[in-house]
C-alpha cells in the first residue's frame, strides 16, 4: 500500500464556513454543543467558526424546535419558526411574553410582555387558549417530559367568524442522556386550518423521531410520519423483527447448523460435482 | 484528530462521505489517519478476466488501481505493484471459494472477497474477509421487507507466527449497517449506523489457518448481528418509548 499523497488545497475561508456550518446543521439532537466543540478543534479557526455558528445555530434550533427556560425559570419557550417575530425573538402565547435568545448559546436572556400587535386577536386567541389547554392535558398524558404550545400562524388579527385562519400545534420531547451514550428526540408540528366558518377543519400532522447511540459505534434512527390524523407510531417498531434483519443476514445458514469451515474439502467436491453435472450458480 | 474522529461518531451515519470528504479537506495532514480509522460503505468493481465482482477496500489497493481476489491482477492495470507471495496467494485462492459457500449460507447473495499479505513488523500475515449485501426489495432482499438495506462487513485477522504449534489471531470486525423501510400507515423509518468489535485468540493451527480464521468471523458476525438486534432495534426502540410511551391515547378537538 502506497501512500497516497493529497494535494495542499487550501480551502477559501468561505468553504471552510461552509463546512463548518454544515457540521453544525447536521447534528443529532440535542448534541450540537458537542459538535461545536469538536469543531472549532478541527477548523482552528476562531472567526470562520463564529460566523458559521451565527448562521447555523438559529437553522438548527428552530428545525430541532428546542425549548429555553426564561431568565426567572416560570416557564419556558419553544424556538420555532411559526412563533419567531424576529430573528431573535419569540412569542410564548401562553403566558403573553415575547422572549430574546442567544441562538449560539442557546438560553434565553431576557422576556419582556407581548405587545397588543404581536398577539392574536380575541376571538383567534379563545380557539388558541382552549385547543392549547387541550394539548397541555393530552402532553401531560402521553409525554413523561414534552413541551407543548399552540400558534396562530395566519390570519391572527381576525376578529369573528366568516374568515379562515391556522393554528399550528407543536410537541416537542427531548431525552438526553450523553453519558448513556444515547440522545433522542420526538417533534410533532400538526397544521389546523379553519376554514369557511369552521364548516371545514384541515388537519395535516409531520411526526419526526431521531435517537442517537453512540457507545462502541454509532447507531441513528430517523423516522418521519406524515398523517391525516394520529396515528400508532410504535407500529413500526413491531413490524421489523428478526424477518427484516434476515434479508440483510441470516441467523444460521438453512441446514441450521453453523458453517463445517474443517470440511473445506468436502465443498470443493461437491463444487466439482456441481460443475460436472452443471447445476449451481 | 480526536476530534475529528468525535464528528464522525455524531454526524448521521448516512452523511459520512460527506463528513469524511470535508474533514480529509480541513485536515489534509491526518489524510492517511482519517482515511484508516473512518468505515465507508464497500465499494465494488467488476474483475474484466472473470466476470465476477471483487470489494474495494485500503488492504488491496495500491495508488488508484484495486486487485482482484479472483484473478489476482490490479484494475486498472498497474506496474510494479505489491503481491501477496506465492504460498500466500494459494491460501487466499482458496479462502475466498470457502468464503464465498459461507457468505451464500448466511447472506443469500452478496458479495464477498479476501485478501492476504504478508506483515512486515511479525513473520506472519494479515487477512481481510469483506462482504457486502444489499438486502433492499430491489437488490437481493428475499422477503421483500426493506426499501433500503445495506450490510458491509469488514473483518481484519492478524495472524502471528507460529508457535509451539499455535498462533495468535487478533480479528477487528466493523458491520456497516443501514435499512429503510417505507410504507402507508407508517411512513418512513430509517436507521443506520455502524459497530466495531475486536477479538483475540491462540488456536492450535493443526486445522489450518483458515479453519481458525472462519469460526472467529462466523461467532463475531454472530455476536455482531445479536447486538446490532438489540442495538439497532432495542436501544432506539427504548428511546422512541421513553420520549412518548405508547399508550392508547385519543385527542379530541374542542367543541367550539
Amino acid at each position: 500500500m502506497a501512500e497516497e499523497e493529497y494535494p495542499d488545497v487550501e480551502l477559501s475561508d468561505k468553504q471552510k464556513k461552509e463546512i463548518a456550518k454544515w457540521f453544525l446543521l447536521n447534528s443529532p439532537a440535542g448534541e450540537i454543543q458537542y459538535v461545536a466543540k469538536d469543531l472549532r478543534s478541527v477548523l482552528n479557526d476562531e472567526r470562520i467558526y463564529n460566523e458559521a455558528a451565527q448562521e447555523a445555530f438559529p437553522l438548527y434550533n428552530k428545525s430541532h424546535i428546542i425549548c429555553l427556560e426564561f431568565p426567572d425559570r416560570s416557564g419556558d419557550v419553544l424556538i420555532t419558526s411559526y412563533n419567531e417575530l424576529d430573528k431573535n425573538e419569540y412569542l410564548d402565547p401562553r403566558t403573553a411574553q415575547v422572549a430574546t435568545v442567544n441562538h449560539v448559546k442557546q438560553v434565553c436572556t431576557e422576556v419582556r410582555p407581548a405587545a397588543d400587535e404581536e398577539l392574536p386577536s380575541p376571538y383567534i386567541e379563545d380557539f388558541r387558549c382552549t385547543l392549547d389547554a387541550e394539548i397541555l392535558k393530552y402532553v401531560g398524558e402521553a409525554y413523561p417530559k414534552g413541551i407543548c404550545s399552540v400558534y396562530c400562524v395566519n390570519g391572527k388579527d381576525v376578529e369573528g367568524p366568516g374568515s379562515n385562519f391556522e393554528l399550528v400545534v407543536v410537541i416537542s420531547a427531548v431525552k438526553n442522556s450523553p453519558k448513556n451514550f444515547c440522545n433522542g428526540s420526538w417533534r410533532s408540528v400538526w397544521n389546523i386550518e379553519f376554514k369557511d366558518d369552521m364548516q371545514m377543519l384541515a388537519i395535516r400532522g409531520k411526526i419526526q423521531v431521531d435517537a442517537h447511540y453512540f457507545e462502541e459505534g454509532n447507531v441513528q434512527l430517523d423516522a418521519k410520519n406524515e398523517c391525516r390524523d394520529e396515528t400508532m407510531f410504535q407500529e413500526s417498531y413491531s413490524n421489523l423483527p428478526d424477518t427484516t434483519f434476515k434479508d440483510l443476514r441470516r441467523k444460521l445458514p438453512v441446514t441450521r447448523t453453523l458453517f463445517p469451515w474443517h470440511n473445506t474439502l468436502q465443498f470443493s467436491l461437491t463444487r466439482d460435482i456441481q460443475k460436472e453435472l452443471g447445476i449451481g450458480k | 484528530m480526536e476530534a475529528a474522529m468525535g464528528l464522525m461518531r455524531r454526524i448521521h451515519p448516512k452523511q459520512s462521505e460527506t463528513a469524511l470528504s470535508a474533514l480529509l479537506s480541513l485536515l489534509p495532514h491526518h489524510s492517511s489517519d482519517l482515511l484508516s480509522q473512518v468505515d465507508q460503505p464497500l465499494q465494488v468493481l467488476c474483475d474484466v478476466d472473470c466476470g465476477k465482482e471483487f470489494i474495494l477496500c485500503e488492504y488491496n489497493r495500491d495508488a488508484d488501481s484495486y486487485r482482484s481476489p479472483w484473478s489476482n491482477k490490479y484494475h486498472p492495470p498497474l506496474e510494479d505493484a505489491p503481491y501477496p507471495s506465492s504460498e500466500l496467494r494459494k491460501l487466499e485462492i482458496e479462502a475466498n471459494e470457502v468464503f464465498a459457500i459461507y457468505r451464500d449460507q448466511y447472506y443469500e447473495g452478496g458479495i464477498s472477497s479476501v485478501y492476504l499479505w504478508e506483515d512486515d513488523d511479525s513473520e506472519g500475515f494479515v487477512a481481510c474477509f469483506l462482504i457486502k449485501k444489499d438486502g433492499s426489495k430491489t437488490g437481493q432482499g428475499r422477503r421483500g421487507y426493506l426499501q433500503e438495506g445495506a450490510w458491509d462487513a469488514i473483518h481484519v485477522i492478524e495472524v502471528g507466527p507460529e508457535d509451539e504449534g499455535t498462533a495468535h489471531y487478533c480479528l477487528t470486525s466493523t458491520v456497516m449497517l443501514s435499512l429503510t423501510t417505507n410504507d402507508e400507515s407508517s411512513g418512513t423509518f430509517s436507521l443506520s449506523g455502524s459497530i466495531r468489535r475486536q477479538m483475540n485468540m491462540d488456536l492450535a493451527i493443526a486445522d489450518g489457518h483458515l479453519c481458525n480464521m472462519g469460526r472467529m468471523i462466523e461467532e463475531m458476525e454472530g455476536k455482531l448481528r445479536n447486538s446490532l438486534d438489540q442495538v439497532y432495534f432495542g436501544k432506539t426502540k427504548e428511546m422512541v418509548c421513553t420520549l412518548r410511551p405508547p399508550a392508547e391515547v385519543v385527542m379530541r378537538l374542542p367543541n367550539s
